[in-house]
């Protein structure tokens, strides 16, 4: 389906990051803000906001994350795409809702722009330290997508793509940004509506009395009904049956919280995207994403430069990992190294995923300088000079 | 599981609005939810609603269970926020009738910040309350609404926190139209639900439930009927009291009745107002133009 044209600002902009999501929200076909103010994400809420009127959509400041969250998700059941944008500590009140729009299977978009944390942390200091959280923060077992833009066209182009995951899956998908690329000013080239790609909202067209919420098609996703349609549907946060119905047996784990998973799990060849660079003759891999991965680019022209074998994998996609792709390179490579704001945490899965193939050089947010490039450059020369795989490879300075 | 008619000729009066397949209910005997179902299901057929442009979201506990039988679009959501979701479909979509019918521990607890904010936004939503004075689903513990000195779980001792006075709070808060009646009223609060779905704005309708199994019994007040006979003897119907007046106290007298019944402009006709407005005054909002 092509994008609807009123939402699509066509042409060539300056935009931050934050404007060039509200934008991307806009063309995706997202007309429900949801939204409670943090720093580093109000200025996603103030385009969004200033082009409502024009857009006919609509939207609502809710009493705190929480709220704002629950709210994205009923508007999203009455046919409205829906999202809310917030940054760390709204991200630690939404866990609540994400588990709830992954039980309901509501699609729906999640903007973080991450902030130093923990707790009140740094407000408008850039850092990553949400990623597992955005994976693992909600009780129980679940899948999600998560992507993260490096750049401000990305930015517009990762949030349409978190739209349309979010419809192709009816999963909550999350935009982990950061203060840094939120704010950065760059060029965004917005395509005419036409050339935008929307994946629709699945309908069931069958009667009324023969809708079932969850009957799943055979990709495991189930069709969705808007509210105010005569279907008189039912669904409940509780493990349920097809027809919306709680089930209170343990059977209901293989019967509906398995699917929740593997609905993503079966399909990440479709949704997982990286960008390789160098990569064929490469002795080193420096895996990078968010705004670590613009270093990274600096990183290994100044290697190949020095004489390295660098190569880059920026991950587009953070989860689902792409295990399949880190595993067969660590076969290959010497060693991999991980540049992250924070103080560890993709760099888990690497090395899960290496499984003592490759070295994992992880550097830190803070003083390692992944932030000029030197860092990096370093950890490579490291990385180069090393013979065997060494018994622990996690080394924090 | 059907439901087996022992004379097939026999339907329930109700049945185009309730779930039967869903039937029996998991609520104990003597409780008074059903019968605020019965009198919302009443309600919804003499307001003349259209059952196909409503939708009722109910939160977490046993009163949680409703929008489980009733049978409009229906969603059982989080502990304490079927009103912040209802909030977001109302918004979305203003057409809709919204109905939240949940518990004083859901609404009045841990969604009693959202229940404040809708009120003050006046958004248009009907609120049904059912007190029963205590978390009844997780085993009698002691709730917001708990009267001071009476027993729960957690209050071994008796309660030591003064309650909330949900129509005080409601009225305060902006509330257009409060109500309160017992499961004893069934006419009564069957009109009153009929005026608020008619009602536009924020209304709420406090429903005083009888809980058998838990509240009664920690209390040694007697079963379901031993309630019953409470309310006949201890409500008074005041019209228009003064909200500040209904504080409930342990086995003190109830004053039941609609206590208020206001305009005032909703969320969605404010919003649109302002909307109007922008739109008339045709100005470019300060994005950058394509270059």
């Amino acid at each position: 389906m092509k994008a609807d044209k009123t939402g699509v600002l066509t042409g060539s902009h300056v935009l931050t990051g934050n404007e060039a999501c509200a934008e991307g929200a806009l063309a995706a076909g997202c007309r429900f803000l949801g939204l409670y103010p943090i720093i580093p994400s109000v200025e996603i809420s103030k385009r969004f906001l200033e082009r409502a009127p024009q857009v006919g959509a609509t939207f609502i400041q809710m009493e705190d994350e929480i709220s704002a969250l629950a709210a994205v998700i009923g508007a999203s059941w009455t046919g409205k795409k829906s999202m809310t944008v917030t940054s760390g500590p709204g991200l630690s009140l939404m866990m609540e809702h994400l588990g709830l729009g992954v039980m309901l299977e509501t699609p729906c978009v999640i903007a973080d722009i991450q902030m130093v944390g923990p707790g009140l942390g740094l407000p408008e200091h850039p850092a990553y330290g949400d990623m597992m959280q955005a994976r693992w923060g909600s009780h129980g077992d679940y899948e999600v997508v998560a992507l993260a833009p490096s750049s401000p066209q990305e930015m517009f182009d990762f949030t349409i793509k978190a739209f349309n995951f979010s419809e192709r899956f009816r999963v909550p998908v999350a935009i982990m940004s950061d203060a840094y690329v939120a704010q950065l000013k760059e060029t965004v080239v917005i395509p005419p509506a036409d050339k935008i790609i929307i994946e629709p909202r699945r309908y069931f067209q069958g009667p009324a009395n023969s809708y079932l919420p969850f009957k799943r098609d055979e990709d495991l996703v189930p069709r969705m009904v808007d509210i105010g349609q005569g279907y008189r549907f039912h669904v409940t946060g509780l493990t349920h049956d097809d027809r919306g119905y709680p089930i209170m047996f343990e059977e209901c784990q293989e019967y509906n919280v398995h699917p929740l998973v593997r609905k993503i799990r079966n399909y990440v060849d479709e949704i997982i995207d990286t960008q390789e660079a160098n990569i064929d003759d490469a002795e080193v891999v420096v895996i990078s994403y968010g705004a670590a991965a613009r270093a990274v680019q600096k990183a290994i022209t100044e290697a190949r430069n020095a004489g390295l074998k660098a190569g880059s994998l920026k991950l587009n996609t953070v989860w689902p990992f792409p295990e399949k792709r880190v595993a067969e390179l660590a076969r290959k490579v010497k060693a991999f190294v991980v540049p992250e704001m924070n103080f560890g945490q993709i760099v888990l899965e690497v090395e899960r995923c290496s499984s003592g193939h490759a070295n994992v050089l992880f550097l830190h947010h803070g003083d390692s300088g992944i932030e000029c490039s030197d860092g990096i450059v370093a950890a490579i020369k490291k990385a180069s000079s090393m013979k065997e795989v060494l018994e622990s490879t996690f080394e924090l300075k | 599981m059907a439901v087996q008619r022992i004379n097939s000729k026999e339907i329930h009066p109700m049945e185009n609005l309730l779930r039967m397949d869903r039937m029996p209910h998991i609520w104990c005997p003597t409780c008074g939810i059903g019968i605020a179902v019965t009198a919302f299901t009443a309600a919804l057929e003499k307001a003349k609603i259209d059952p196909n442009a409503a939708c009722i979201v109910s939160g977490i506990g046993c009163t949680g269970r409703v929008a489980g039988y009733v049978k409009l679009d229906s969603f059982h959501t989080t502990h304490g926020r079927p009103i912040a979701f209802a909030t977001g479909i109302k918004v979305a979509n203003p057409k809709m009738k919204v109905v939240v019918f949940s518990g004083d521990g859901d609404l009045m607890a841990i969604g009693g910040n959202h229940f404040i904010h809708a009120a003050r936004r006046n958004i248009d939503m009907l609120v049904v309350c059912v007190n029963n004075f205590i978390y009844a689903m997780t085993g009698g513990q002691v709730a917001p609404t708990t009267p001071l000195a009476a027993y729960a779980t957690t209050s071994p001792y008796g309660c030591v926190e003064p309650p909330f006075n949900i129509p005080y709070i409601a009225d305060s808060s902006g509330a257009v139209y409060v109500a309160r009646y017992t499961a004893l009223h069934v006419r009564r609060l069957t009109n009153a639900l009929t005026e608020a779905l008619n009602k536009k704005g924020f209304s709420v309708v406090e429903v005083i439930s009888p809980c058998g199994m838990y509240y009664s019994r920690i209390n040694r007040l007697g079963d379901g009927l031993d309630m019953m006979k409470f309310y006949h003897d201890n409500v008074e119907i005041r019209h228009g009291e003064d909200t500040k007046n209904l504080d409930i106290g342990f086995q003190t007298k109830i004053i039941c009745g609609k206590f208020v019944d206001r305009e005032r402009p909703s969320y969605m006709e404010r919003y649109n107002q302002w909307l109007s407005e922008v739109k008339s005054l045709k100005k470019d909002p300060d994005v950058s133009k394509g270059a």
